[in-house]
Protein backbone atom coordinates (compact mmCIF):
# COMPACT_ATOMS: atom_id res chain seq x y z
CA UNK A 1 0.00 0.00 0.00
CA UNK A 2 2.46 2.85 1.04
CA UNK A 3 5.26 1.39 -0.71
CA UNK A 4 3.61 2.81 -4.29
CA UNK A 5 4.94 5.79 -3.46
CA UNK A 6 7.19 7.21 -6.58
CA UNK A 7 8.23 10.60 -6.20
CA UNK A 8 11.59 11.03 -5.05
CA UNK A 9 12.61 7.48 -6.12
CA UNK A 10 15.30 5.49 -8.00
CA UNK A 11 14.25 3.19 -10.79
CA UNK A 12 17.28 0.99 -11.50
CA UNK A 13 18.48 1.03 -15.34
CA UNK A 14 21.42 1.43 -16.71
CA UNK A 15 20.88 4.32 -19.27
CA UNK A 16 23.19 6.97 -20.37
CA UNK A 17 21.24 9.56 -18.31
CA UNK A 18 21.84 6.86 -15.28
CA UNK A 19 25.72 6.83 -16.15
CA UNK A 20 26.33 10.75 -15.73
CA UNK A 21 28.16 12.45 -12.71
CA UNK A 22 25.98 13.45 -10.50
CA UNK A 23 26.97 16.71 -10.07
CA UNK A 24 25.83 16.96 -14.01
CA UNK A 25 22.47 16.21 -13.53
CA UNK A 26 21.91 18.40 -10.20
CA UNK A 27 23.50 21.76 -12.25
CA UNK A 28 21.62 20.88 -15.39
CA UNK A 29 18.70 19.91 -13.47
CA UNK A 30 18.71 23.68 -12.04
CA UNK A 31 19.48 24.70 -15.46
CA UNK A 32 16.49 23.75 -16.59
CA UNK A 33 14.36 24.52 -14.26
CA UNK A 34 16.09 27.75 -14.61
CA UNK A 35 15.17 28.13 -18.33
CA UNK A 36 11.94 28.07 -17.47
CA UNK A 37 11.12 30.79 -15.56
CA UNK A 38 13.56 32.86 -17.92
CA UNK A 39 11.20 32.61 -21.28
CA UNK A 40 7.51 32.71 -21.82
CA UNK A 41 7.31 32.32 -25.32
CA UNK A 42 5.39 29.07 -27.23
CA UNK A 43 8.62 28.83 -29.46
CA UNK A 44 10.70 28.21 -26.12
CA UNK A 45 7.98 25.60 -25.22
CA UNK A 46 8.79 23.98 -28.04
CA UNK A 47 12.01 23.54 -27.68
CA UNK A 48 11.90 22.89 -23.69
CA UNK A 49 9.28 19.74 -24.88
CA UNK A 50 12.24 18.83 -27.54
CA UNK A 51 14.72 18.68 -24.67
CA UNK A 52 12.74 17.29 -21.99
CA UNK A 53 11.04 14.30 -23.99
CA UNK A 54 14.73 13.36 -25.35
CA UNK A 55 15.77 13.47 -21.51
CA UNK A 56 13.31 10.95 -20.96
CA UNK A 57 13.42 8.43 -23.52
CA UNK A 58 17.27 8.37 -22.67
CA UNK A 59 16.87 7.90 -19.30
CA UNK A 60 14.44 4.62 -20.03
CA UNK A 61 11.87 5.51 -17.19
CA UNK A 62 9.36 4.05 -18.30
CA UNK A 63 6.57 7.38 -19.23
CA UNK A 64 4.10 5.75 -16.79
CA UNK A 65 6.36 6.29 -13.32
CA UNK A 66 6.68 10.23 -14.61
CA UNK A 67 3.06 10.85 -14.75
CA UNK A 68 2.75 9.11 -11.51
CA UNK A 69 5.03 11.46 -10.25
CA UNK A 70 2.77 14.11 -11.07
CA UNK A 71 -0.25 13.18 -8.96
CA UNK A 72 0.91 14.68 -6.25
CA UNK A 73 0.78 18.38 -7.50
CA UNK A 74 -3.05 17.96 -9.15
CA UNK A 75 -4.38 20.16 -6.94
CA UNK A 76 -1.76 22.86 -6.85
CA UNK A 77 -2.00 22.20 -10.66
CA UNK A 78 -5.76 23.17 -10.76
CA UNK A 79 -5.75 25.71 -8.37
CA UNK A 80 -3.19 27.49 -10.54
CA UNK A 81 -5.41 27.55 -13.59
CA UNK A 82 -8.38 28.31 -12.07
CA UNK A 83 -6.91 31.46 -10.55
CA UNK A 84 -4.91 32.41 -14.15
CA UNK A 85 -7.29 31.62 -15.96
CA UNK A 86 -10.19 33.88 -14.33
CA UNK A 87 -8.23 36.71 -12.65
CA UNK A 88 -5.68 37.34 -15.60
CA UNK A 89 -7.12 40.49 -17.48
CA UNK A 90 -6.20 41.95 -20.80
CA UNK A 91 -6.60 41.09 -24.31
CA UNK A 92 -9.93 40.06 -26.12
CA UNK A 93 -12.77 38.64 -23.97
CA UNK A 94 -13.44 34.70 -24.88
CA UNK A 95 -15.70 33.64 -22.85
CA UNK A 96 -18.06 35.81 -20.40
CA UNK A 97 -20.81 34.72 -17.84
CA UNK A 98 -22.41 36.20 -14.47
CA UNK A 99 -18.79 37.30 -12.83
CA UNK A 100 -16.61 34.86 -14.30
CA UNK A 101 -14.99 35.92 -17.13
CA UNK A 102 -11.65 34.58 -19.48
CA UNK A 103 -9.56 36.55 -21.36
CA UNK A 104 -7.17 35.47 -24.12
CA UNK A 105 -4.11 36.49 -21.60
CA UNK A 106 -5.69 34.41 -18.79
CA UNK A 107 -5.85 31.39 -21.04
CA UNK A 108 -2.32 32.11 -22.46
CA UNK A 109 -0.88 31.86 -18.72
CA UNK A 110 -2.87 29.42 -17.56
CA UNK A 111 -2.11 27.11 -20.06
CA UNK A 112 1.56 28.12 -20.10
CA UNK A 113 1.87 27.91 -16.04
CA UNK A 114 0.37 24.56 -15.92
CA UNK A 115 3.37 23.32 -18.53
CA UNK A 116 5.86 24.80 -16.54
CA UNK A 117 4.51 23.70 -13.38
CA UNK A 118 4.36 19.90 -14.91
CA UNK A 119 7.69 20.33 -16.51
CA UNK A 120 9.16 21.59 -13.32
CA UNK A 121 8.27 18.44 -11.42
CA UNK A 122 8.86 15.85 -14.10
CA UNK A 123 12.72 17.65 -14.60
CA UNK A 124 13.13 16.71 -11.40
CA UNK A 125 11.88 13.71 -10.77
CA UNK A 126 14.13 12.47 -13.95
CA UNK A 127 16.88 13.63 -11.95
CA UNK A 128 15.69 11.44 -8.71
CA UNK A 129 14.60 8.31 -10.63
CA UNK A 130 18.08 7.98 -12.53
CA UNK A 131 20.10 9.00 -9.08
CA UNK A 132 20.64 7.04 -6.77
CA UNK A 133 20.10 8.66 -3.24
CA UNK A 134 23.72 8.59 -2.94
CA UNK A 135 24.79 9.29 -5.60
CA UNK A 136 22.79 12.52 -5.02
CA UNK A 137 24.52 13.28 -1.67
CA UNK A 138 27.64 12.42 -3.33
CA UNK A 139 26.76 14.68 -5.88
CA UNK A 140 25.79 17.84 -3.34
CA UNK A 141 28.75 16.97 -1.31
CA UNK A 142 30.87 17.57 -3.85
CA UNK A 143 29.00 21.16 -5.38
CA UNK A 144 28.95 22.44 -2.07
CA UNK A 145 32.00 21.44 -0.78
CA UNK A 146 33.38 25.25 -1.28
CA UNK A 147 31.16 25.90 1.78
CA UNK A 148 33.30 24.40 4.08
CA UNK A 149 35.34 27.65 3.83
CA UNK A 150 32.81 29.63 5.41
CA UNK A 151 32.76 26.84 8.57
CA UNK A 152 29.59 25.03 7.31
CA UNK A 153 30.03 21.08 7.86
CA UNK A 154 29.08 20.18 4.46
CA UNK A 155 30.31 16.50 4.86
CA UNK A 156 28.13 15.92 7.94
CA UNK A 157 25.03 17.40 6.21
CA UNK A 158 25.66 15.29 3.72
CA UNK A 159 26.02 12.06 5.71
CA UNK A 160 22.91 12.51 7.20
CA UNK A 161 20.61 13.55 4.44
CA UNK A 162 22.34 10.03 3.05
CA UNK A 163 21.18 8.18 6.07
CA UNK A 164 17.76 9.87 6.10
CA UNK A 165 16.91 9.16 2.68
CA UNK A 166 18.18 5.32 3.43
CA UNK A 167 16.05 5.23 6.10
CA UNK A 168 12.70 5.94 4.00
CA UNK A 169 11.97 3.12 2.38
CA UNK A 170 13.04 0.90 5.51
CA UNK A 171 10.81 2.78 7.92
CA UNK A 172 7.71 2.26 4.98
CA UNK A 173 8.68 -1.38 5.30
CA UNK A 174 8.52 -1.22 8.68
CA UNK A 175 5.21 0.57 9.26
CA UNK A 176 3.60 -1.82 7.03
CA UNK A 177 4.76 -4.70 9.45
CA UNK A 178 3.32 -2.97 12.31
CA UNK A 179 0.49 -1.85 10.83
CA UNK A 180 -0.07 -5.66 9.83
CA UNK A 181 0.76 -7.37 13.41
CA UNK A 182 -1.62 -5.25 15.25
CA UNK A 183 -4.25 -5.53 12.76
CA UNK A 184 -3.59 -9.38 13.25
CA UNK A 185 -3.98 -8.37 17.15
CA UNK A 186 -8.08 -6.72 15.78
CA UNK A 187 -6.60 -3.26 15.24
CA UNK A 188 -9.04 -0.57 13.51
CA UNK A 189 -7.57 1.91 12.03
CA UNK A 190 -10.61 2.89 9.11
CA UNK A 191 -13.58 3.60 11.75
CA UNK A 192 -14.56 5.83 14.61
CA UNK A 193 -13.99 9.24 14.31
CA UNK A 194 -11.01 11.34 14.04
CA UNK A 195 -10.19 11.18 18.41
CA UNK A 196 -10.34 7.56 17.76
CA UNK A 197 -8.41 6.74 14.97
CA UNK A 198 -5.67 9.54 15.84
CA UNK A 199 -5.87 7.13 19.29
CA UNK A 200 -5.73 4.13 16.84
CA UNK A 201 -2.29 5.59 15.78
CA UNK A 202 -0.39 4.64 19.17
CA UNK A 203 0.15 1.44 18.82
CA UNK A 204 1.49 1.93 15.38
CA UNK A 205 3.62 5.05 16.38
CA UNK A 206 5.04 3.72 19.39
CA UNK A 207 6.94 0.97 18.08
CA UNK A 208 7.91 2.35 14.97
CA UNK A 209 9.15 4.88 17.22
CA UNK A 210 11.37 2.57 19.46
CA UNK A 211 12.48 0.55 16.22
CA UNK A 212 13.73 3.49 14.76
CA UNK A 213 16.11 4.68 17.92
CA UNK A 214 16.95 0.95 18.18
CA UNK A 215 18.00 1.51 14.32
CA UNK A 216 19.76 4.31 14.38
CA UNK A 217 21.46 3.32 17.91
CA UNK A 218 22.56 0.37 15.95
CA UNK A 219 23.70 2.14 13.01
CA UNK A 220 26.24 4.62 14.95
CA UNK A 221 27.03 1.78 16.54
CA UNK A 222 28.60 0.12 13.75
CA UNK A 223 29.88 3.37 12.17
CA UNK A 224 31.96 3.86 15.44
CA UNK A 225 33.36 0.28 15.20
CA UNK A 226 34.93 1.01 11.73
CA UNK A 227 36.07 4.46 13.06
CA UNK A 228 34.31 6.76 11.50
CA UNK A 229 35.05 10.53 12.81
CA UNK A 230 33.58 12.68 10.32
CA UNK A 231 34.73 14.09 6.99
CA UNK A 232 38.28 15.82 8.04
CA UNK A 233 40.81 13.25 5.94
CA UNK A 234 38.09 11.02 4.60
CA UNK A 235 39.05 9.72 0.97
CA UNK A 236 36.19 8.12 -1.26
CA UNK A 237 35.91 4.74 -2.81
CA UNK A 238 34.72 5.88 -6.05
CA UNK A 239 35.73 10.05 -6.12
CA UNK A 240 33.64 11.84 -8.76
CA UNK A 241 35.39 12.48 -11.80
CA UNK A 242 34.04 14.31 -14.86
CA UNK A 243 34.51 12.51 -17.97
CA UNK A 244 33.91 13.34 -21.95
CA UNK A 245 30.30 12.52 -21.43
CA UNK A 246 29.29 14.82 -18.49
CA UNK A 247 31.37 17.56 -20.13
CA UNK A 248 29.16 17.02 -23.34
CA UNK A 249 26.26 17.13 -20.97
CA UNK A 250 26.63 20.53 -19.81
CA UNK A 251 27.09 21.51 -23.05
CA UNK A 252 24.03 20.55 -24.85
CA UNK A 253 22.19 21.97 -21.55
CA UNK A 254 23.29 25.38 -21.99
CA UNK A 255 23.13 25.56 -25.58
CA UNK A 256 19.45 24.32 -25.03
CA UNK A 257 18.73 27.16 -22.06
CA UNK A 258 20.66 30.00 -25.00
CA UNK A 259 17.84 28.43 -27.48
CA UNK A 260 15.27 28.51 -25.40
CA UNK A 261 15.86 31.98 -24.55
CA UNK A 262 16.73 33.51 -27.61
CA UNK A 263 13.76 31.62 -29.87
CA UNK A 264 11.85 33.29 -27.41
CA UNK A 265 13.10 36.59 -28.26
CA UNK A 266 13.88 36.84 -32.01
CA UNK A 267 12.43 33.35 -33.34
CA UNK A 268 8.93 33.33 -31.85
CA UNK A 269 5.77 32.51 -33.82
CA UNK A 270 2.40 32.84 -32.86
CA UNK A 271 -0.57 29.66 -33.12
CA UNK A 272 -3.99 31.80 -31.99
CA UNK A 273 -3.69 33.47 -29.13
CA UNK A 274 -0.39 31.41 -27.69
CA UNK B 1 -13.50 -27.02 11.61
CA UNK B 2 -10.67 -26.11 8.82
CA UNK B 3 -9.31 -24.25 6.56
CA UNK B 4 -8.88 -24.66 2.24
CA UNK B 5 -7.26 -22.65 0.21
CA UNK B 6 -7.98 -23.33 -3.80
CA UNK B 7 -5.99 -22.40 -6.53
CA UNK B 8 -4.68 -19.19 -4.73
CA UNK B 9 -2.50 -17.13 -7.18
CA UNK B 10 -0.71 -13.42 -5.84
CA UNK B 11 1.12 -11.00 -7.58
CA UNK B 12 3.32 -8.14 -5.68
CA UNK B 13 3.16 -4.65 -6.86
CA UNK B 14 1.53 -5.42 -10.04
CA UNK B 15 2.14 -3.53 -13.33
CA UNK B 16 5.43 -2.45 -12.01
CA UNK B 17 8.84 -2.41 -12.51
CA UNK B 18 9.09 -4.37 -9.37
CA UNK B 19 6.38 -6.91 -10.38
CA UNK B 20 6.59 -10.37 -8.92
CA UNK B 21 4.48 -13.38 -8.58
CA UNK B 22 4.52 -14.74 -4.56
CA UNK B 23 2.10 -17.96 -4.94
CA UNK B 24 1.09 -19.59 -7.58
CA UNK B 25 -1.79 -21.53 -8.02
CA UNK B 26 -1.30 -22.88 -4.59
CA UNK B 27 -4.46 -25.57 -2.69
CA UNK B 28 -4.11 -27.01 0.18
CA UNK B 29 -6.20 -28.41 3.12
CA UNK B 30 -5.18 -27.77 6.53
CA UNK B 31 -7.88 -29.78 9.77
CA UNK B 32 -8.46 -28.51 12.92
CA UNK B 33 -5.96 -29.49 15.19
CA UNK B 34 -3.56 -30.24 13.17
CA UNK B 35 0.60 -29.05 13.71
CA UNK B 36 2.07 -28.19 10.35
CA UNK B 37 5.25 -27.08 9.53
CA UNK B 38 5.34 -24.37 6.08
CA UNK B 39 9.33 -24.43 5.18
CA UNK B 40 11.02 -22.65 1.91
CA UNK B 41 14.23 -20.63 1.15
CA UNK B 42 13.60 -17.11 2.06
CA UNK B 43 11.87 -15.26 -1.10
CA UNK B 44 9.33 -18.88 -1.56
CA UNK B 45 6.61 -17.30 -0.32
CA UNK B 46 6.00 -18.95 2.88
CA UNK B 47 5.13 -15.58 5.18
CA UNK B 48 2.63 -14.25 2.24
CA UNK B 49 0.71 -17.35 2.22
CA UNK B 50 0.17 -17.60 5.88
CA UNK B 51 -0.76 -13.67 5.83
CA UNK B 52 -3.79 -14.82 3.33
CA UNK B 53 -4.56 -17.20 6.30
CA UNK B 54 -6.19 -14.33 8.28
CA UNK B 55 -6.93 -12.24 5.05
CA UNK B 56 -4.53 -9.71 5.70
CA UNK B 57 -3.32 -9.96 2.53
CA UNK B 58 -6.32 -10.66 -0.31
CA UNK B 59 -5.17 -13.36 -3.24
CA UNK B 60 -5.06 -11.95 -6.70
CA UNK B 61 -7.32 -14.78 -7.58
CA UNK B 62 -8.46 -18.31 -5.77
CA UNK B 63 -10.96 -19.08 -2.96
CA UNK B 64 -10.06 -19.39 0.37
CA UNK B 65 -12.24 -20.91 2.80
CA UNK B 66 -12.34 -20.82 6.97
CA UNK B 67 -14.73 -22.80 7.94
CA UNK B 68 -16.65 -24.12 5.04
CA UNK B 69 -17.13 -19.52 4.25
CA UNK B 70 -15.31 -18.44 1.60
CA UNK B 71 -13.81 -15.07 3.27
CA UNK B 72 -13.48 -13.02 -0.17
CA UNK B 73 -16.90 -12.70 0.30
CA UNK B 74 -18.90 -9.24 0.19
CA UNK B 75 -19.76 -8.67 4.17
CA UNK B 76 -17.41 -11.50 5.15
CA UNK B 77 -16.09 -10.31 9.48
CA UNK B 78 -12.21 -9.80 8.61
CA UNK B 79 -12.03 -9.04 12.29
CA UNK B 80 -13.64 -11.82 13.67
CA UNK B 81 -11.65 -14.34 11.02
CA UNK B 82 -8.21 -12.54 12.64
CA UNK B 83 -9.72 -13.39 16.54
CA UNK B 84 -9.33 -17.37 15.12
CA UNK B 85 -6.54 -17.26 13.00
CA UNK B 86 -3.97 -15.84 15.48
CA UNK B 87 -0.89 -14.74 13.59
CA UNK B 88 2.45 -14.28 14.86
CA UNK B 89 4.41 -12.29 13.17
CA UNK B 90 8.71 -12.62 12.85
CA UNK B 91 10.41 -10.49 15.59
CA UNK B 92 6.62 -10.37 17.31
CA UNK B 93 7.96 -8.57 19.70
CA UNK B 94 8.57 -5.63 17.93
CA UNK B 95 5.08 -4.92 17.82
CA UNK B 96 4.55 -3.99 22.15
CA UNK B 97 3.81 -0.67 22.46
CA UNK B 98 2.16 -0.60 26.23
CA UNK B 99 3.07 0.60 29.47
CA UNK B 100 3.24 -2.64 31.15
CA UNK B 101 2.71 -6.42 30.13
CA UNK B 102 -0.26 -7.19 31.16
CA UNK B 103 -1.77 -4.35 29.08
CA UNK B 104 -0.38 -4.70 25.99
CA UNK B 105 -1.70 -8.79 26.29
CA UNK B 106 -4.83 -7.28 26.73
CA UNK B 107 -4.81 -5.42 23.45
CA UNK B 108 -6.14 -8.30 21.42
CA UNK B 109 -9.08 -8.91 23.65
CA UNK B 110 -10.21 -4.79 24.11
CA UNK B 111 -9.96 -4.70 19.94
CA UNK B 112 -12.67 -7.88 20.57
CA UNK B 113 -14.65 -5.16 22.98
CA UNK B 114 -14.86 -7.53 25.73
CA UNK B 115 -14.61 -5.75 29.31
CA UNK B 116 -11.52 -4.95 31.02
CA UNK B 117 -11.93 -8.08 33.62
CA UNK B 118 -12.91 -10.52 30.94
CA UNK B 119 -9.72 -9.15 28.69
CA UNK B 120 -7.51 -9.53 31.85
CA UNK B 121 -8.78 -13.13 32.87
CA UNK B 122 -7.58 -13.75 29.24
CA UNK B 123 -4.41 -11.89 29.29
CA UNK B 124 -3.31 -14.00 32.92
CA UNK B 125 -4.75 -16.88 31.04
CA UNK B 126 -2.85 -16.53 27.71
CA UNK B 127 0.90 -15.72 29.67
CA UNK B 128 0.08 -18.52 31.89
CA UNK B 129 0.16 -20.57 28.61
CA UNK B 130 3.59 -19.28 27.17
CA UNK B 131 5.25 -19.55 30.66
CA UNK B 132 5.19 -16.28 31.46
CA UNK B 133 6.12 -15.38 35.09
CA UNK B 134 3.52 -13.44 37.67
CA UNK B 135 6.07 -11.42 39.11
CA UNK B 136 6.37 -9.41 36.10
CA UNK B 137 3.13 -8.72 34.46
CA UNK B 138 3.50 -5.15 35.86
CA UNK B 139 6.93 -4.54 33.96
CA UNK B 140 7.57 -2.36 30.71
CA UNK B 141 7.94 -5.16 27.66
CA UNK B 142 10.77 -2.91 26.54
CA UNK B 143 12.44 -4.31 29.91
CA UNK B 144 12.56 -8.01 29.32
CA UNK B 145 15.19 -9.96 27.79
CA UNK B 146 14.47 -11.44 24.13
CA UNK B 147 12.93 -14.54 24.60
CA UNK B 148 10.27 -13.32 27.18
CA UNK B 149 9.60 -10.20 24.96
CA UNK B 150 8.93 -12.87 22.14
CA UNK B 151 6.58 -14.86 24.30
CA UNK B 152 4.33 -11.91 25.75
CA UNK B 153 3.94 -10.86 21.78
CA UNK B 154 2.66 -14.42 21.39
CA UNK B 155 0.58 -14.25 23.98
CA UNK B 156 -1.07 -11.00 22.55
CA UNK B 157 -2.10 -13.12 19.95
CA UNK B 158 -2.81 -15.95 22.05
CA UNK B 159 -5.29 -13.50 24.73
CA UNK B 160 -7.63 -13.91 21.76
CA UNK B 161 -8.22 -17.90 21.78
CA UNK B 162 -7.31 -18.33 17.92
CA UNK B 163 -8.39 -21.44 16.92
CA UNK B 164 -5.53 -21.65 15.04
CA UNK B 165 -2.09 -20.28 15.63
CA UNK B 166 0.26 -19.26 12.89
CA UNK B 167 3.56 -18.68 14.16
CA UNK B 168 6.23 -17.12 11.40
CA UNK B 169 10.18 -18.40 12.84
CA UNK B 170 8.99 -17.77 16.27
CA UNK B 171 13.02 -18.99 16.72
CA UNK B 172 14.47 -16.28 14.69
CA UNK B 173 17.17 -14.00 16.72
CA UNK B 174 17.00 -16.61 19.66
CA UNK B 175 20.18 -18.86 21.25
CA UNK B 176 19.64 -22.47 21.41
CA UNK B 177 18.52 -22.68 24.37
CA UNK B 178 15.58 -20.18 23.85
CA UNK B 179 14.74 -21.66 20.75
CA UNK B 180 13.92 -24.76 22.82
CA UNK B 181 11.96 -23.52 25.20
CA UNK B 182 9.71 -21.28 22.74
CA UNK B 183 9.38 -24.43 20.43
CA UNK B 184 8.89 -26.40 23.40
CA UNK B 185 6.14 -24.14 24.64
CA UNK B 186 4.07 -24.43 21.53
CA UNK B 187 4.50 -27.96 21.16
CA UNK B 188 2.56 -28.54 25.01
CA UNK B 189 -0.07 -25.90 23.77
CA UNK B 190 -0.89 -27.75 20.54
CA UNK B 191 -1.24 -30.81 23.21
CA UNK B 192 -3.37 -28.90 25.72
CA UNK B 193 -5.42 -26.83 24.08
CA UNK B 194 -5.56 -28.63 20.46
CA UNK B 195 -5.45 -25.93 18.33
CA UNK B 196 -4.40 -25.89 14.96
CA UNK B 197 -0.60 -24.87 15.02
CA UNK B 198 1.12 -24.19 11.65
CA UNK B 199 5.16 -23.03 12.22
CA UNK B 200 7.16 -21.14 9.46
CA UNK B 201 10.55 -21.89 9.30
CA UNK B 202 13.35 -22.35 7.12
CA UNK B 203 15.03 -24.93 10.04
CA UNK B 204 14.54 -28.34 8.74
CA UNK B 205 15.75 -29.62 12.38
CA UNK B 206 13.39 -27.29 14.01
CA UNK B 207 10.24 -28.64 12.04
CA UNK B 208 10.96 -31.76 11.92
CA UNK B 209 10.73 -32.90 15.81
CA UNK B 210 7.49 -31.39 16.16
CA UNK B 211 5.03 -31.03 13.23
CA UNK B 212 3.35 -34.42 12.10
CA UNK B 213 2.70 -32.46 8.68
CA UNK B 214 5.54 -30.61 6.35
CA UNK B 215 4.75 -28.29 3.26
CA UNK B 216 7.47 -27.06 1.40
CA UNK B 217 7.43 -24.01 -0.54
CA UNK B 218 9.76 -23.32 -3.55
CA UNK B 219 9.29 -20.25 -5.21
CA UNK B 220 5.70 -19.11 -4.41
CA UNK B 221 4.84 -23.27 -5.42
CA UNK B 222 3.49 -25.88 -3.22
CA UNK B 223 6.54 -28.68 -3.93
CA UNK B 224 6.00 -31.39 -1.43
CA UNK B 225 3.37 -32.02 1.32
CA UNK B 226 3.49 -34.41 3.70
CA UNK B 227 4.66 -36.27 7.28
CA UNK B 228 8.15 -35.45 8.14
CA UNK B 229 9.59 -39.01 6.97
CA UNK B 230 8.13 -38.67 3.61
CA UNK B 231 9.32 -35.07 2.91
CA UNK B 232 12.44 -36.07 3.98
CA UNK B 233 12.36 -39.13 1.77
CA UNK B 234 13.07 -36.49 -1.24
CA UNK B 235 16.41 -34.99 0.49
CA UNK B 236 18.04 -35.00 -3.06
CA UNK B 237 15.22 -32.52 -4.33
CA UNK B 238 15.78 -30.42 -1.31
CA UNK B 239 18.94 -29.78 -1.52
CA UNK B 240 18.47 -28.33 -5.57
CA UNK B 241 16.12 -25.72 -3.74
CA UNK B 242 18.78 -24.60 -1.36
CA UNK B 243 16.94 -26.55 1.45
CA UNK B 244 18.51 -29.58 3.38
CA UNK B 245 17.04 -32.89 5.55
CA UNK B 246 18.37 -33.10 9.35
CA UNK B 247 21.45 -33.91 9.43
CA UNK B 248 20.56 -36.98 11.15
CA UNK B 249 18.51 -38.16 7.97
CA UNK B 250 21.83 -37.75 5.93
CA UNK B 251 23.69 -39.73 8.85
CA UNK B 252 21.37 -42.77 8.22
CA UNK B 253 21.34 -42.87 4.66
CA UNK B 254 24.87 -42.87 4.75
CA UNK B 255 25.09 -45.43 7.76
CA UNK B 256 22.17 -47.38 4.93
CA UNK B 257 24.88 -47.37 2.17
CA UNK B 258 27.50 -48.75 3.77
CA UNK B 259 25.79 -51.70 4.29
CA UNK B 260 24.21 -51.25 8.07
CA UNK B 261 20.54 -52.63 7.83
CA UNK B 262 18.13 -50.01 8.97
CA UNK B 263 15.75 -47.51 7.56
CA UNK B 264 17.10 -44.08 6.75
CA UNK B 265 13.58 -42.71 7.49
CA UNK B 266 14.55 -41.28 10.80
CA UNK B 267 14.13 -37.67 11.03
CA UNK B 268 15.03 -37.34 14.51
CA UNK B 269 17.96 -38.03 16.79
CA UNK B 270 15.74 -39.93 19.42
CA UNK B 271 14.72 -42.01 16.41
CA UNK B 272 17.94 -42.34 14.91
CA UNK B 273 19.39 -44.15 17.86
CA UNK B 274 16.69 -46.40 18.42
CA UNK B 275 16.99 -47.49 14.67
CA UNK B 276 20.62 -48.02 15.00
CA UNK B 277 20.44 -49.61 18.00
CA UNK B 278 17.72 -51.84 16.55
CA UNK B 279 19.52 -52.82 13.89
CA UNK B 280 22.71 -53.83 16.31
CA UNK B 281 21.22 -56.16 18.87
Amino acid sequence: MIRDITIGQYYPAESRIHRLDPRVKIVCTLLFLVSLFIQNSLAGYVIATVFLGAVIRLSEVPLKYIVKGLKPIVILLLFTVAMNLFLTQGGGRLVHFWIFTITENGLRTSVFMAVRLMYLVAGSSIMTFTTSPNGLTDGMEKLLHPLNKVNIPVHEVAMMMSIALRFIPILLEETDKIMKAQMARGADFESGNIIQRAKAMIPILVPLFVSAFRRANDLAMAMEARCYHGGEGRTKMKPLKYKARDRMTYIITVVYVAAAFAAGRFADFKLWIF
Amino acid sequence: MSIALEHINYVYSPGTAYEKQALKDVSLVIPQGQFVGIIGHTGSGKSTLIQHLNGLVRAASGRLLYEGKNIYEEGYDMRWLRSQVGLVFQYPEHQLFEVDVLSDVCFGPKNQGLTQEECEERAKEALALVGFPEKYYRQSPFELSGGQKRRVAIAGVLAMRPKVLVLDEPTAGLDPKGRDEILDQVERLHKETGMTVILVSHSMEDVARYVERIIVMNRGEKMLDGAPREVFRHCKELEKVGLAAPQVTYVMHDLKERGFDLSPDATTIEEAADEIMRSLS
